[in-house]
């Protein structure tokens, strides 16, 4: 809107109409009003000098960058509005496979906010930091009690840095050994951040099948190790929900091999208490603590990936650590053979921080009850859904299950999306869909341990009346939302990513 | 004992038998005798809400920050002023308990807020596309080189001596895995001396910090120079700070802007999380790593977001996709997105005039203390080196003891910066007063005798 048209710019309207879905929100660039501003400074008493002053005309930009200009009672309102246009834990249930988006307690957000952890600046020495300190060792020292390994590095800010960070710690392990191996195993129903950080790893992913119980085919696997296979990436459960029982074999199959096993542990929720995978012969383990220890995901991100390892790898972690002192003081120390650094500083500390509240909160006892009440939910949840919708592989499973629409489909063309879109409408988060890859129409149900029974079972009377809808009712699906279905392709033909170019292709407010 | 599981012994007990089992343990029929966990975790028992927070209270009473030690330090990480706006929108639970926005209907809001974070970035950067973020500006800088090695099919980069020496770190430790070869370029007088780049294969790329580690404004222009020699790509990384007052870096002549978010609405934190930003030229795009949201419409036509280019990433490309990155650090960029919209247009050039102005102040009122010096006359922004007549190390413990945290040791060796020195460098923001300035001065004079 130009500056003096008679029509004010929405910038101060306060209405409530993206609420009801039946309007959208402008973007915060429309509510723009030239002199308008939200911020203040502190009153420092330094000397004002001009920026020609201070730096050489040439490094100095012409025009300010413009942002917006907005008061902060506008920004307040526009960004209010968006959190009303966003689903969250917080609000309900949200079955996302293999995601694991329990509750997030609200003592690990105050904790996180201490201003004695906020304020700290990651370059204080360690002397004024024994807090933060004490804290990471101790973190690092449960995470390792939890998966039964040695040592652990907290650095890794998400779980596919962590994938990475472990798959380096293979390269350097077997380098020491003085042997180059050029193959990484994963299996075909593992998470697409396994093959991608294989190739950043320097390695090449060779895919074993799993077998018709839905476990790595151990026979397959056998066929594929040789002396070039570095190791095997593996997620237990696996990402069908199924408890890998021959892993004890595969173990002894790959150590023979001179290999490796990586623990994937976006699954590591539901057997906490019950079994570690360094009892199952794991090597290297990766930890997401967004989802079994409870950090809130922050609308993907930020999370924490720390990897923990057994004795013979300790030397190799990316360092600098947190180390006890004998006096019980801490200080920092790098391994002697330290992979190096994989993040500017400590890792995600403040979401470091949230776990260890967590951790706190639940104790042992605590964590099994997590397990126990993950693994009985989802076991529930596929009961009930018995004879409405395919389960390819019917048995006892974990925290999570696969369904699948695809008898459905064939019925009455009902497929896996119009199920998760039409749980929308039921006021439910939508289950991953089309993973794994290996079952037809998935649905990837994980309802966690923090959903009640009442909960989990409306959930399932939703899945079941959604099952029983006539043919084509799906496809209008969501309506109730604060937008219809989306136009992805749109969005990938057309690029948009920037208001700049929304206005560059005729869009205005 | 926190308590987060609803279920009774009765709900236990009916779902049991619902499914037909006696006990809890009879769930984990499939994992193996052998490999149970007899007697539990070695971990204590659960604590009370208050317990916890008495505990989480007395580790953070171990630490010293905000007025207990006055910050001088940077180093990439800055003690900038969080407003209540940014703190209290930013920790909205709509916002902080979300998922990824994988079902875009129910997540407009997410959306939308990075569709306004990726359209400042972009305009900051001075570049058309700007992602949704990355991990912090060493994963944003790993990330650019892997862009840059996959557009020329050129394994060599080269590395001004001015990046901060963490995320050199970060860069050689990934290197280990894609056989990337780095190549230092050495720093004359504070800035990059790219006349000094050796013969040899060409490189992919040039990356190049401006402001550098040092705090040196560098000559992007002959960096631009050096890399169309090489017919290069140009990686510059920028502070968002600074960029309030310095010209942009696709102004410039970058391919890639990358850079640490954390000095826009994030507070020190220990380290983490930050927040990487990523922004570069439209060709590019296919290969920009992690999420990126575009603008489209619903069934009916009305506006929507979505993340798009989605055939890049990692659950569809497996092997092949152009980085592994799946969550990122949406809730940094959401309040990184939240402070710029506060400061405004007028206010994030008026933020970097602060930082300047009480960096000028600074650095005079430590240059008069006898045997101080600048350690490069280089140009400097919000941060500057010293040296000193005593190891840096042991001016910043001694100034701990009189509630200063003075700044980070810093050396120069062979022309390339290291996180290890006799040097100082010490950082001013907007919310140093003159007093605490003055304070700092005359204590490091004293301590330095």
């Amino acid at each position: 809107m130009p500056a003096g048209a008679t029509s004010p710019a929405p910038g101060g309207r306060a209405w409530s109409a993206p609420l009801s879905g039946r309007h959208h929100e402008p973007t915060v660039f429309e509510y723009s009003s030239p002199g308008r501003r939200a911020c203040s400074f502190r009153t420092t008493g330094v000397p004002e000098w001009d920026p020609d002053e201070l730096l050489p005309a040439e490094h100095l930009r012409a025009e300010p960058a413009e942002l917006a200009e907005v008061s902060e009672r506008d920004l307040v309102a526009h960004v209010t509005r968006l959190t009303h246009r966003q689903y969250s834990v917080d609000l309900g249930a949200y079955p996302l496979g293999s995601c694991t988006m329990k509750y997030n307690p609200k003592l690990c957000d105050d904790a996180a906010s201490l201003p004695g952890l906020t304020g700290v600046h990651p370059a204080t020495p360690a002397a004024q930091a024994q807090g933060w300190l004490e804290l990471l060792w101790s973190l690092s020292d449960a995470l390792c009690r939890v998966t039964g390994m040695h040592a652990a590095t907290l650095q890794p800010p998400a779980g596919a840095a962590g994938e990475l960070t472990g798959l380096l710690l293979m390269r350097a392990w077997h380098a020491a050994r003085g042997e180059t191996r050029r193959k990484v195993i994963i299996p075909d129903s593992a998470h697409g951040t396994n093959p991608a950080s294989v190739t950043l790893g320097g390695y090449e992913t060779v895919t074993v099948p799993s077998d018709r119980r839905g476990l790595v085919d151990l026979d397959a696997l056998r066929a594929r190790l040789d002396a070039d296979v570095a190791g095997i990436m593996l997620t237990n459960p696996n990402t069908l929900g199924l408890f890998e029982e021959d892993i004890t074999a595969i173990a002894t199959a790959v150590h023979s091999a001179g290999g490796l096993l990586y623990y994937d542990g976006a699954n590591l929720n539901a057997i906490l208490g019950v079994t570690r995978p360094g009892d199952m012969g794991f090597d290297i383990v990766h930890m997401n603590l967004h989802k079994t220890f409870a950090v809130p995901h922050g609308g993907g991100g930020p999370g924490a990936g720390p990897v923990a390892v057994s004795e013979r790898l300790a030397e190799f972690l990316p360092g600098p650590l947190p180390s006890r002192r004998p006096d019980g003081t801490f200080e920092w120390r790098t391994p002697a053979r330290s992979i190096g650094r994989v993040h500017s500083w400590h890792g995600n500390a403040l979401a470091l921080a949230r776990a260890w509240s967590y951790i706190l909160s639940a104790g042992g006892d605590g964590l099994r009850g997590v397990a126990d009440a993950a693994v009985l939910n989802a076991n529930w949840l596929r009961h009930r859904l018995r004879g409405v919708y395919d389960l390819p592989y019917d048995r006892p499973n974990m925290h999570e299950f696969v369904a699948s629409t695809a008898s459905l489909k064939k019925q009455k063309g009902l497929r896996a999306v119009d199920v998760a879109k039409r749980l929308l409408e039921e006021g439910f988060h939508a289950p991953t869909v089309y993973f794994p890859l290996i079952v037809e129409e998935a649905l990837m149900i994980e309802p966690t341990e923090t959903e009640s029974l009442e909960t989990v079972a409306a959930l399932a009377d939703a899945l079941i009346a959604i099952a029983g809808e006539e043919a084509g009712v799906g496809e209008s699906a969501p309506r109730t939302t604060p937008v219809g279905r989306v136009d992805e392709a749109l969005a990938a033909r057309r690029l948009i990513p920037t208001w700049d170019a929304a206005v560059a292709a005729g869009e205005t407010a | 004992m926190g308590n987060f599981v609803p279920h009774t012994d009765r709900d236990i007990e009916m779902m049991l038998a619902d499914i037909g089992l006696d006990t809890l343990d009879d769930l984990f029929a499939a994992v193996p005798e052998a490999l149970r966990l007899a007697g539990g975790l070695d971990l204590p028992a659960g604590m009370s809400e208050p317990d916890v927070a008495a505990e989480m209270e007395r580790l953070a009473g171990l630490n010293r920050a905000g007025s207990d030690l006055v910050c001088f330090a940077g180093a990439g990480a800055y003690d900038h002023e969080v407003p209540a706006a940014t703190r209290r929108l930013a920790s909205r639970s709509e916002f902080v308990t979300a998922y990824t926005p994988y079902q875009p209907e129910v997540a407009q809001g997410v959306l939308q807020a990075l569709f306004e974070y990726q359209t400042m970035v972009a305009r900051l950067a001075g570049l058309p596309v700007a992602n949704a973020s990355l991990y912090d500006g060493a994963s944003a800088a790993v990330e650019a080189v892997n862009l840059a090695v996959g557009a020329k099919r050129r394994q060599t980069v080269w590395v001004g001596g001015g990046l901060h020496p963490h995320w050199r770190q970060v860069l050689a430790t990934f290197a280990s895995g894609t056989g990337h070869r780095l190549v230092d370029i050495p720093l004359r007088d504070g800035v990059t001396d790219w006349s000094a780049a050796p013969d040899g294969e060409a490189p992919a790329c040039l990356l190049v910090a401006s402001p550098n580690y040092l705090g040196a404004v560098e000559d992007l222009a002959a960096a631009r120079a050096a890399a169309d020699r090489h017919d290069a790509l140009l990686v510059a990384a920028f502070d968002p700070v600074s960029a309030g007052l310095l010209r942009s870096p696709g102004d410039l002549g970058a391919d890639v802007a990358v850079g640490e978010g954390q000095p826009l609405g994030t507070p020190l934190s220990f380290g983490g999380p930050y927040l990487g930003l990523f922004a570069c030229r439209a060709e590019q795009v296919r290969r920009l790593p992690g999420r990126l949201v575009g603008r489209t419409v619903d069934r009916e036509g009305r506006p929507a977001y979505v993340t798009t280019l989605r055939a890049r990433e990692q659950d569809i490309r497996r092997e092949r996709a152009t980085s592994n990155v799946c969550t990122n650090q949406t809730l940094i960029a959401v309040a990184c997105m939240i402070q710029l919209a506060w400061l405004g247009t007028a206010g994030l050039r008026e933020l970097a005039l602060r930082c300047a102005r009480g960096t000028r102040y600074a650095r005079e009122a430590l240059l008069s203390i006898p045997g101080v010096s600048l350690l490069a006359s280089a140009p400097t922004l919000r941060e500057f080196a010293v040296e000193l007549p005593v190891p840096a190390q042991v001016a910043v413990e001694r100034m701990a003891e009189e509630g200063y945290l003075a700044g980070v040791p810093v050396g120069v060796e062979g022309g390339v910066v290291r996180d290890e020195g006799d040097a100082l460098l010490v950082a001013v923001t907007e919310r140093r007063t003159r007093a605490e300035i003055d304070g700092f001065a005359a204590c490091l004079e004293k301590v330095v005798r």
